[in-house]
């Protein structure tokens, strides 16, 4: 899908060996397969299927998500930094995308 | 030859398949539990779930879990055709095994989570959400 945007929010600072609290959104319409158009044809199940997070080329967790997850899946968690490095976020899409993004986090 | 009779049977049947894939039966639960389980015992206690008590708008409630000591975590909307919401697997960088997020929920049930220990034992917390507009519907 073309009109898929993540969004990611780092707090501001952090120090070595914090415990930082990472927040995600990604818009995407998560259609279940359950709903049908107006003219009663079945919609296609289309979804983000799996989400994941490395920070500094180690694993933060590995999400498989199914159709109850909200549309625009939101996932909020906690990632122990040591040091200065990067994340990777990775959101694998039904159609067979893959969306990455990664961004810096600078500890002082 | 389609009597009156025949014809309200046909349209019962089309009547119920429509609605059972749209509502768990107990097995679908049963089964993502299982295989989350492997078939290891449940006990209860361990696992917070904070999630409204009544969720209006049953398209989007927000769900947080959080399971101390728990290398894994399986969110489960046990009233929803398909229960199995979401199963996370915690690595070494994660800070916390906590998680987060937004689910559909198409009536009103028990949100349940179930979390792996590192020891291979599972224990769960449930909670009710009333949802007062089905998050499921077309």
């Amino acid at each position: 899908m073309s009109n898929v945007r993540p969004r990611i929010r780092l707090p501001r600072s952090a120090r070595a060996g914090d415990v930082v609290q990472v927040r995600t959104l990604i818009s995407h319409p998560m259609e279940t397969g359950n709903r049908r158009d107006p003219d009663g044809n079945a919609i296609p199940r289309h979804i983000i299927n799996r989400f994941t997070c490395e920070y500094d080329g180690k694993l933060v967790l590995d999400v498989d998500m199914g159709i109850s997850v909200a549309a625009n899946p939101y996932m909020e968690f906690d990632v122990k930094v040591d040091e200065s490095a990067e994340f990777v976020f990775t959101w694998y899409d039904d159609d067979g995308s893959i969306y990455t993004e990664t961004e810096h986090l600078e500890l002082s | 030859m389609l009597t009156r009779r025949s014809t309200m049977a046909l349209g019962l049947g089309a009547a119920a398949v429509t609605i059972v894939p749209l509502k768990a039966s107990a097995s679908a639960v049963d089964e993502a539990v299982a295989e989350f389980t492997g078939g290891a015992a449940i006990s209860d206690g361990g696992v917070t779930i904070i999630a409204p008590e009544i969720a209006e708008n049953g398209e989007n409630v927000p769900v947080e879990v959080d399971a101390p000591g728990a290398t894994e975590i399986m969110i489960l909307a046990t009233g929803n055709p398909t229960p199995a919401v979401a199963r996370v697997r915690f690595g070494e960088a994660a800070g916390a095994p906590r998680l987060a997020t937004r689910l559909r929920l198409g009536e009103t049930q028990e949100v349940v989570a179930l979390a792996k220990l590192a020891d291979g034992s599972v224990i769960r917390g449930g909670t009710e959400v009333r949802v007062t507009i089905g998050g499921c519907g077309g």
